[in-house]
This record gives C-alpha cells, structure tokens and sequence, in this order.
C-alpha cells in the first residue's frame, strides 16, 4: 500500500492528521467489509423495555441461523416510530404498545402486526426505599422525587392511565424519554419512586418492586411486525417467528413478559 | 490603475473551481437539515403554537440555562484560561486535557457523571442532601451546571488561545509604568483580547442554549423547571410533531439572529 501521506504538502495539515484521518477511513473500510454480508444483516428497532429479553433473544436465533446477523436498535416505542415513519432502516417494529405500531401501519410502513407479549407496571423504588413508598397514592406526596415516562412514550402513557384511574395525581419531579432511563435514576437513589415495567425491577438489581393492585394496573400488549420498507423481508419474517416460537416465548416469560 | 490591480488581487485571491465545489457541499451540510425543517414546518399553524405555555416555558428555561451558563464561565471560566496560559505549573496538560474533555465525551455520559457526583447519592451530593437539603438534579440549578459543563469548554479554550498569541510586551510596559497585577489585568489583558473574549462567550452561549444530553440526565425534564427548548423539541416529538417543528424554529430563529448580529458586531466583514 502506498504512504498515506504521498501526496500532501508539507505546512498544510497538522503532520499526522491527514495519515491518520486516512488510516481511520481504512480501519472503518476493513470493517464494514470485512463483517457479514448485508443480506443476512436483520435490523430489528424494539421498545427500550426489551433489553434484556431482545439481547438472549438475538443470541438464541443466531445461534440456530449462523448466517443470520441480528442488529437491535433500541430506544422509546415513539422515536422508533418517528424513525421508521421517516425512512430509517428496520426491517422489524417491535413496540411496547398498539398505539404506536398502529401508526406505523397506518403509515403503511408495516404489516400484520401480532402481540408477542405483555407486561404489566410496577413502582419501582431504591433497595432501601428511602421514600417509604408502599402504594400509588405515596406518588402524590409534593416531598419525594417522583419520575415517570414522558407522555407518548407507552410507559408513561400507561402509568398515566393508572394513575388517573386510581384517582391520584402524582408530584412529578421529571419525565423521562423511556423506561431505562428512569429506572437508571431510581437505581442510584437519585429519584424516590417511579412507574416501569415488572420486567425493568425484575431485571434491576438495584432496585424493588411495590406492586400495584390487580384491578389499578393495565396491561400492555407488545406487537412485532416485519417493515414494509425492509432490505431483508426473509430475514424480519424468520425473527418474528422466533420471537412467536416457544423459545422465543420461554425466553420472554424468562424476564418477566407475560404471554400475548 | 489602481481598478486594474484590484481586478488583479481579485483573482488570484479567489479559491480554484474545486474549492468553491467543497465548499458549496460543506454548506450543503448546514442547509439541508434547516430545508427540511422548513418543509415540515405548519405554518398557518404556527402562532398558535407558538403561543402555546409549554414554548413560554422552555424559552425561559432555555434563556436563563444559557445565560446562566455563559455568566459562570465567564466568571471562573476566564481565570481558569489565565491560569493556563500564564502559570507554568506540572500538570498543567493534564488540566488542559481534563478541560476540554466535555467536548469529547457525549453529554450524557457527562450528564451522568454529574448525577453521581452531584446526585442525592453521590460523592459531593450527598453530604450536600445532609447538611442543606439541597438537591441539584431535577432543579434549574442542575440545569445550569449541567448546561455550564457542556459549554464552559468553549470559553476557556478561545480565552486560552488569545492570551497566548498576546504580545507580551504591552503588559510588560504597563507594570513597568507602576501598574499592579489587577490594573494590568483590566486595563491592559482583557481589553487586548476583548474579541476573543466575546467571541468565547458567544460560542459558549451558542452551546449552552442547544444543549440536550447532560441537562436530561442531570437534570431531568420538567416542564417550567428543567424543560429546556431541545428538551421540549425532544419531548414533543414523542407525541406532537408540529409542536416540535415551531420549537425547533423558534431556536433557529434565535441563535441565527444572535450569531449574525453579533458576529456582524465584533468581526464586521469588509
């Protein structure tokens, strides 16, 4: 290969920066190329609250379709619709509820959606519960740090919904953009209580879980579907199939997801 | 003559053909994203949700976290820069270094360093929580520090920068003359380095008022108390896009009038 750095003139650039810019260019090049093949890659955008369960996931499928290279991208139901919606590459929607799948449909962006799974709320507050939070009504309490989603994300849309049945209008203190980065705060003591998913305090160690009442809780309906503008159609309908499979399902109940 | 030599300069100063090709493209970079805002932006819509109180709200957020911000880098910010430049003290790359790490770690990630220093658990937060029942995060003032992390940077490298170029000589007269190390400093440095100095502070400005990652996880996003403009874009865009839109607008309007009138003021071009 020739020097990097042949064709440069002396006094123009900073010595190393035009061989190093390009040796970096390289590095990127070799891998990008040097990966799987776009193919077999499945672009999966899911709701932050599959985490976990979407990481055993991606290792069990891959594991049973070596070819296949499964790549998450996760964040908030809402800004996966916003991405898809505007032309992002997924090749599978899983959302953490029907409103925004639905949008996505009706964006025609997506088709045939099917729930996989279903997962209830919780409050969540630190290991020693400095609030001494122990039911929803300690939310209205003005003196604790209360979070909860934002509104348009699924957790905060449904913790609202709790909330407004049970009557209580709690002392927000923030409202964050998903789940994990509310159960993040709650874990380092720095928030009192906060409404997440079963699955996030199951999955936190540091964190406990104060139930709320059968009859005050929603139940959410998780739904996957394959992208309409996917580059890998074969590949998005083998993951949702997966994910529908009894592996799939022992994985997700695994974390906590009830059954569709 | 003289029409013949301008004519002349003119066209050797000019950049070649492939120049003026990159160029175009680089600002092709910058224009694009504000056509598409402005393709997207509702405009029959537009003042009612511009009057809507969630924009009131995060304007005023985002005016006093920005000012706010620009103010204490100003205040320890500037000393900081002399500190650099003038003090010759081991280490002293080091703290560089430790200075313009914010422009290189993603702001949540600072966002997030804050919260366990500064959280109600954290090293310094917490005997803080102890002794005056003070908790920074969730509060304008995690706004603030939050957003002065982020944008000080800006401040003391341009300072930094300034004071080094700065002829030695001139301070060295003045103290010659009788002048003390403050005289110098107010009569002589600062004056020198005056449109580095508002040049800094501008940047800093600019930075602190578009600030996202470090003010929501510091600080959290509370309408009226930590919702700031590109909290508020961020938000809205979860669930009203339109209201994003005119957020995002109102922004851009702001700082391209700030950056053009000011710029315009201190570096007036010929």
């Amino acid at each position: 290969m020739a020097p990097a750095g042949g064709r440069r003139r002396r006094g123009q650039l900073p010595r190393a920066a035009l061989p190093a810019f390009l040796v970096l260019a390289l590095v990127a090049a070799a891998c990008d190329s040097g990966g799987t093949t776009a193919e077999s890659v499945i672009l999966v955008s899911a709701a932050a609250s599959l985490t976990d369960a979407f990481a055993e996931i991606e290792g069990a499928f891959e594991a049973a379709n070596p070819e296949a290279d499964v790549v998450l991208n996760l964040g908030g139901s809402s800004v996966l619709r916003e991405q898809i919606l505007e032309g992002a590459p997924a090749d599978v929607f899983a959302s953490a509820d029907i409103a925004n799948m639905d949008r996505v449909v009706v964006g025609g962006a997506a088709s045939q959606p099917q729930v996989f799974a279903t997962n209830r709320l919780e409050i969540a507050v630190p290991l020693d519960n400095p609030g001494g939070v122990t039911e929803l009504a300690d939310l209205a309490d003005e003196s604790l740090l209360v979070g909860l989603c934002a509104s348009g994300v699924p957790c905060g849309d449904f913790a609202q919904a709790v909330l407004d049945q049970a009557g209580v209008t709690a002392a927000v203190d923030t409202f964050e953009p998903n789940a994990r980065a509310l159960l993040t705060k709650i874990e380092s003591g720095d928030l009192d209580a906060g409404m997440v998913y079963v699955t996030d305090v199951a999955a936190s160690e540091s964190v406990a879980g104060v139930e709320i009442p059968e009859g005050a809780n929603v139940t959410a309906a998780y739904p996957i579907a394959p992208t309409t503008g996917g580059a890998n159609t074969e590949g998005a309908a083998a993951f949702v199939a997966f994910v529908l499979s009894a592996e799939g399902q022992t994985i997700l109940a695994r974390h906590g997801f009830g059954a569709p | 003559m003289t029409d013949r030599a301008t004519e002349v300069r003119r066209k050797t100063s000019r950049p070649p053909a492939l120049v003026m090709v990159l160029a175009l493209l680089g600002l092709a970079v910058f224009v694009v994203p504000l056509v598409g805002l402005l393709a997207r932006t509702p405009w029959q819509d537009l003042p009612e949700l511009l009057t809507e109180e969630v924009v009131a709200d995060a304007l005023r957020l985002s005016l006093i976290a920005s000012l706010g911000a620009t103010a204490i880098s100003a205040v320890v910010g500037v000393p900081l820069a002399l500190v650099l430049a003038r003090v010759d003290f081991p280490g002293r790359s080091i703290v560089r270094g430790l200075v313009l790490l914010p422009l290189v770690v993603p702001p949540v990630v600072g966002g997030a360093a804050l919260l366990f220093a500064l959280g109600r658990r954290g090293v310094i937060g917490e005997p803080l929580y102890e002794a005056t029942g003070l908790v920074l995060p969730f509060s304008t003032w995690g706004v603030v520090i939050a957003t002065t992390f982020v944008a000080m940077p800006f401040l003391v490298i341009t300072v930094e920068g300034a004071l080094r170029n700065l002829d030695p000589r001139f301070e060295g007269a003045a103290a010659s003359l009788g002048a003390g190390r403050w005289t110098v400093l107010r009569r002589v440095t600062l004056p020198m380095i005056a449109p580095s100095l508002a040049a800094g502070l501008l940047l800093t400005w600019a930075r602190a008022l578009g600030e996202f990652g470090a003010t929501i996880t510091f600080a959290g996003n509370l309408q009226g108390r930590t919702q700031t403009m590109p909290l508020a874009v961020f938000v809205a865009l979860e669930s009203d896009r339109d209201t994003a839109v005119a957020l995002s607008l109102i922004m851009v309007v702001i700082s391209l009038t700030v950056l053009v009138v000011l710029r315009e003021r201190w570096w007036p071009s010929r």
